[in-house]
Formats: C-alpha cells, structure tokens, sequence
C-alpha cells in the first residue's frame, strides 16, 4: 500500500500536505494495537489536522448510505474527527493529514513522548519530512522514494486533475470526477470547499488532503483549461 | 458489481466516479451499464456514493421535465438517487478483480488492507530492508488506467531472469505459479484489476541493474507504472547512498515516505525452548 506515496507534485506543491500516519506490524506489535491507534488520532486533534483517517472506513467526510433529497441544497462539508475516532474498531493504518510543517512536526514529537510502539511514518516532500524528523530530534530510520509515473503516461491526465485524483493513491477518486470538479468551481456550480469535500468522500483511508485540493482547484479556476500546474 | 436497470434513472453521476470509465449510459435501454471487461470490481461506485432511495419513477418524470424545458438540474456530484448498484457474489477468477482494486478488502496473503504489504513502513519493527539493500515496489496501473495480470507478469519474468526475489508476503508473489520465473498462474492473465504492487529486494550495487530492466519492460505495456525505491538510513539518518545512486541514474525523487523509527516488538514472545536433555 503506497497510498500516499506517488502524489503527483513537485516539493513546492507539498508545502501543505504532511501525511503522518501509524501502522502495526504483523506478528510483533500488533497484540493490543487498536488502543494505541485510537490514542494516534485522538493525539493529532491537539495539532489541528485537515483530515483524519483509517484504512477501513475512510476519512473525515465519508459518504452516506441514506440521505435525505433536501441534501441538493445543504450539505455539510465539516469534517467529522469524532465518527474517525470512534468507528475505529480493528487495527489498521491510521493517519493525520496537516497543512503546515509546524503542525506535522509538533504531533511527531508529541507521538515520540507518547512511545506508542508503532511504526510512525511522515509522507511529504523528501526536506519536509527530514526537518520534521530534526524539529523533533529525532533521526530517519528509513525512507521510501516516489520516482513518479513511468510507461505509457500518455494515458495519463492533465497535470491539475493527477494532483487532485492522486491524494487517493488507491485511485478510488476518479480522473473524470476530478476533472469535473475543476470544471464546475470554474463554472462557478460549486466551490473549492464543496468540490474538495466530494473528491474527498471517495478516499477509502482518509489521507486526501482538503486544503491542498482547494488550493488546487482555486489554482485551476484562473487557469485557461488545459494547461498545466508544474 | 451490477446496476439495477429496474432503479436505474440514468442521471450519469456514476459515469464520472468509475476510476476506469467503465460506467456508460447504454442509448439503447437509456440506463447505465457497466463494462464488464473494463469493470475491475473496486466498488468505488457502491462505497463512494452516497445513496438516496428515491422512488425511480418520480425521479425519471422529474427528469424528463427538466430535460424538456431545457432547464438545468444541478444535483449533488456524488449522489446515486436510487441506490441502484447492487454487489454481485465474485466466483474466480473474477474475485481476484476486488482483491487488487477494491483497498477495503484486505489481501488473504498479507492482512493488510489495500495491494501491497508493509514495506519500510514497520522496517523499525521487522527488519525487511538492511543497510546495503534496496526495496523495490512496482505499482502497475494508478492512477486509474489499470493493468491485466498478463502484462504484470513480463516484468516478474523479465525481474526473474536477472535473479531478484520477489518479496513473500506480497499479493502478486502469492498468486505466481513459479517464482523463480516470475510466472503467474495462467487462469487469472486476463483478469483487469486498478493495480498491482510487485516487492523485490536487491543489493545496493544492482539499483541500476533493477531500474533498467523496469525501464525496457515498461515500453513494452500498456498501462502506467509508480516506482518506489526504499533503503534504511545510516545511524545518523541519513540516506548518502540510494538518494546519490538515484540522482545519478536521472531521478530527482520529490516526495518519500519517511520511517522516523519509533515502532518496537511489544508482542508477548514465545518462551525460548531449553535444550532437550
């Protein structure tokens, strides 16, 4: 599972997404890991994430199975920390998005205090996440790099559309909806908030980042369709 | 996965959500239809939208209205109106379509939810990737173009022929009918799934070796493919060897993920067993 890893963006895109997020391992500290997962979440609403997630349920804006017809005219777009936190009810990777590098690195060194056990990783640009590691003093244990997308990438979309679809690395948001989305805030049929909280119903684990696809999709909205970001 | 023609009204909000466009309103029952072939079974449809349960027929009138005035309906973007896709039962080979695109389904062969396993993300914990190794992982087929088994399966068997192993606890390994081939079992070659994550670990030394060969296999299929390259780092946390060897072969890598190396064995371990006397 690389959900968050191949974001399409470059360094300066990632300045406000910071992906912290925690994860047993199977067979050496995953006996009693749900209360610790639970007590990961409950540590990051100190720091003020933009989302909340797990790998089971999704995020902080979820889809709902039954909704009343009056919804076309009033939707809520909050995030809902507490439905993450207490519908958690199995292991499974948990995770904290942020919008700024101080947030980030203020939750890891609260988590490094806290010596839950669990493997913590930061999911950011590459420098991102090393000055969280140093702001907390604490030292790399290993990295993952993204070398981006490779093979026929004709077949990929335009550059805006893959920096919102891929904040869902699972792809569940699709390029069409994204596109669509782009189109409608530019049409002025929706707004940034309100396109982003759709986008965001679709990620399965709750690392998609509201505050940067807003900022996407302002960036879009001035933008002639077609071009491109980076 | 299917839609219920009975409930279908053909608002089309599913055709933007399919992630492989598979959805399409078919002009000849004027309902959505799904593209079996294309369909890799991820359930976004049924999981990601939100459902109303309106009457079909109110819906369909209302509709026929609005499109006959010309007036614009401007419904909510994720929003099936009449909770009109109903899960089917998978039999094989079919199922393995869910298990690699659908991330709530979490894999027999590894536990954990989604397409790959662990990686370096539990390395504080389980060793996997050493100083002097590299992990790879090869994802085919994200973001939302999809891969077939088949095309997989010429880079596992161009990987095997250069001698890299493939990671055990992996979903792709466990459905190959001979690793040290690279091979998969045929009943499933055809089978279109979101996409796939193929684990190897190598020597330092080979990243090159490895990349090259992914390089030349990559122009021979037809998807999208996401390259990871993980390494432990020195004991001051520092990476002075992958990140350099990458830099030289081109890649200028923007974004990682980082283990910052605070998980530990806290699982009661077993009694060590005495000698036999």
């Amino acid at each position: 599972m690389t959900n968050t890893l191949h974001r399409y963006g470059n360094a300066a895109s990632f300045q406000d997404d910071y992906v912290v997020f925690a994860i047993q391992c199977r067979g050496k500290n995953d006996v009693g890991a749900l209360p610790k997962l639970k007590k990961f979440l409950e540590m990051a609403l100190a720091f003020q994430p933009v989302n909340l997630g797990d790998a089971r349920h999704g995020g902080a804006v979820r889809p709902e199975r039954n909704l009343n017809p009056l919804v076309h005219w009033k939707r809520s777009t909050r995030p809902d920390f507490r439905a993450v936190i207490d519908g958690l009810d199995a292991p499974t990777t948990v995770a904290a998005v942020f919008d700024n590098r101080e947030a980030a690195a203020n939750f890891v060194q609260a988590l490094k205090e806290a010596d839950l056990g669990l493997s913590i990783n930061i999911s950011t640009s590459v420098d991102g996440a090393e000055q969280c590691c140093h702001a907390a003093g604490l030292r790399r244990h290993s990295v993952g790099y993204s070398l981006g997308f490779e093979g026929k990438t004709e077949r990929l979309p335009a550059a805006e559309v893959l920096m919102l679809s891929t904040m869902c690395g699972h792809s569940m948001i699709s390029a069409s909806l994204a596109g669509k989305m782009i189109d409608w805030v530019r049409e002025g049929r929706r707004t940034p908030e309100e396109a982003a909280a759709c986008l965001s119903r679709f990620c399965s684990c709750g690392v998609f980042n509201p505050c940067r696809a807003r900022r996407v999709l302002e960036e879009a909205r001035r933008r002639k369709p077609g071009n491109t970001v980076l | 996965m299917r839609i219920s023609p009975n409930r279908c009204v053909a608002c089309g909000n599913c055709t933007y959500v399919c992630p492989t466009g598979a959805i399409y309103i078919d002009p000849a029952i004027k309902r959505a239809t799904i593209d079996r072939d294309e369909c890799v079974e991820c359930y976004t449809c049924f999981h990601g939208m939100s459902q109303e349960h309106l009457n079909p027929t109110l819906v369909r009138a209302l509709r026929g209205l609005s499109h006959f005035f010309r007036l614009r309906f401007d419904p909510e973007p994720d929003v099936c109106p009449t909770a009109a896709f109903e899960p089917e039962e998978l039999s094989w080979p079919r199922v393995v379509r869910r298990a690699f695109s659908d991330p709530r389904v979490p894999h027999e062969s590894t536990g954990v939810e989604g397409r790959g396993t662990e990686e370096v993300k539990t390395n504080d914990v389980s060793g996997r990737v050493q100083v002097g190794e590299v992990g790879f992982t090869i994802e085919f087929g994200r973001p939302g173009v999809g891969v077939r088994f088949h095309e997989i399966e010429r880079m596992t068997q161009a990987l095997a022929r250069i001698g890299v192993a493939f990671e055990k606890k992996n979903p792709v390994t466990s459905l190959m009918s001979d690793t040290t081939a690279g091979a998969i079992r045929e009943d499933i070659l055809n089978e279109k799934i979101l996409s796939a994550i193929v684990e190897i670990k190598a020597p330092v030394e080979r990243i090159e070796e490895v990349l090259r060969v992914v390089r030349e296999v990559e122009k021979q299929i037809d998807t999208v493919i996401s390259i990871g390259v993980s390494t432990r780092c020195d004991e001051d946390g520092e990476d002075n060897v992958v990140g350099a060897a990458l830099e030289r072969l081109g890649y200028r890598p923007e974004r990682a993920k980082t283990n910052i190396g605070l998980g530990r064995v806290t699982n009661p371990q077993p009694e060590p067993v005495g000698e036999l006397r």
